[in-house]
């Protein structure tokens, strides 16, 4: 009776370590061969932190335009603009947008003057998930402005598999 | 030779802010996928834009691989005097395209 009981015990033990063993290698097989390493919040505030260094970060002033829902992640509208006169002694030096989930955390860094007149672009962007996107300007007193918009995106860009 | 669109008023006033748009064909591969042989394709993007106005900068821009494939670019820009307005696109694996368009400003 007692042999029988190890038997049963052995086998269901050694499913079990099995089962668990293949499950494991499994997923990591998976996570190395499909998802490549990706941006986190942190790694975009660490971006930004190199952008922006001591000073502080203000809301305000930037206007962030993307639609709010995404149907393809590899051509996404964007435009930025801020609120600045755009003189030569009051104008916006820099934009910079920043993500949250692409496998980078930079987008565009864009350098104007008061040349530009007036301190706005637009350009098409690539998003891989839902996230949510942020946009800094550098005054040329120094000061930073930022705005985020949180985007829905329904087909991923970047990491598709041929 | 990559081809590119650029838009800019053939006149202006003085003073007047115009709005200049460029499109540039390019992949923009951004050397995070994989190919149909298991292999990561390498990154393949244009780094900078520059736009010179006579030979004055007037907007630069640093790309990134999270810029779509054929970059287009809107921006503005005050028409002071006639002339030439210039842009070069360059990238990786020695990619480097510009382009001229000319402005008569009254």
């Amino acid at each position: 009776m007692t042999h029988d009981d190890d038997i049963v015990h052995a086998t269901r033990r050694r499913f079990l370590t099995d089962a668990a063993a293949l499950a494991g290698s499994l997923g990591l097989g998976l996570s190395l061969t499909v998802t490549p390493a990706r941006a986190t919040p942190e790694t975009m505030r660490a971006a930004i932190k190199k952008v922006v260094g001591e000073a502080s970060l203000q809301k305000g002033k930037v206007k962030l335009d993307l639609p709010p829902l995404v149907e393809n992640g590899n051509v996404v509208s964007v435009s930025v603009s801020v609120d600045s006169p755009m003189t030569a002694t009051d104008h916006v030096k820099a934009i910079h947008i920043f993500n949250e989930k692409n496998p980078l955390p930079d987008v565009l860094g864009v350098r104007l003057g008061p040349r530009a007149g007036r301190a706005s672009f637009s350009t098409r962007i690539r998003l891989a998930d839902t996230q949510t996107i942020t946009a800094i300007a550098e005054l040329s007193d120094g000061t930073f402005w930022s705005a985020s918009v949180e985007v829905i995106v329904t087909l991923a860009a970047c990491v598709e598999v041929l | 030779m990559a081809r590119a669109l650029i838009n800019v008023p053939a006149k202006a006033k003085r003073g007047e802010i115009i709005e200049i748009k460029t499109l540039i064909q390019h992949e923009m591969e951004t050397g995070f996928r994989v190919g149909t042989n298991g292999q990561v394709i390498p990154r393949d993007i244009i780094t900078d834009f520059i736009c010179k106005y006579n030979g004055e900068e007037i907007f630069r821009a640093d790309l990134h691989p999270a810029i779509s494939a054929n970059p287009f670019f809107t921006f503005f820009t005050v028409a002071t005097e006639s002339g030439t307005i210039s842009f070069e696109w360059s990238g990786d694996n020695g990619f480097a395209v510009s382009e001229t368009a000319t402005i008569t400003v009254e």
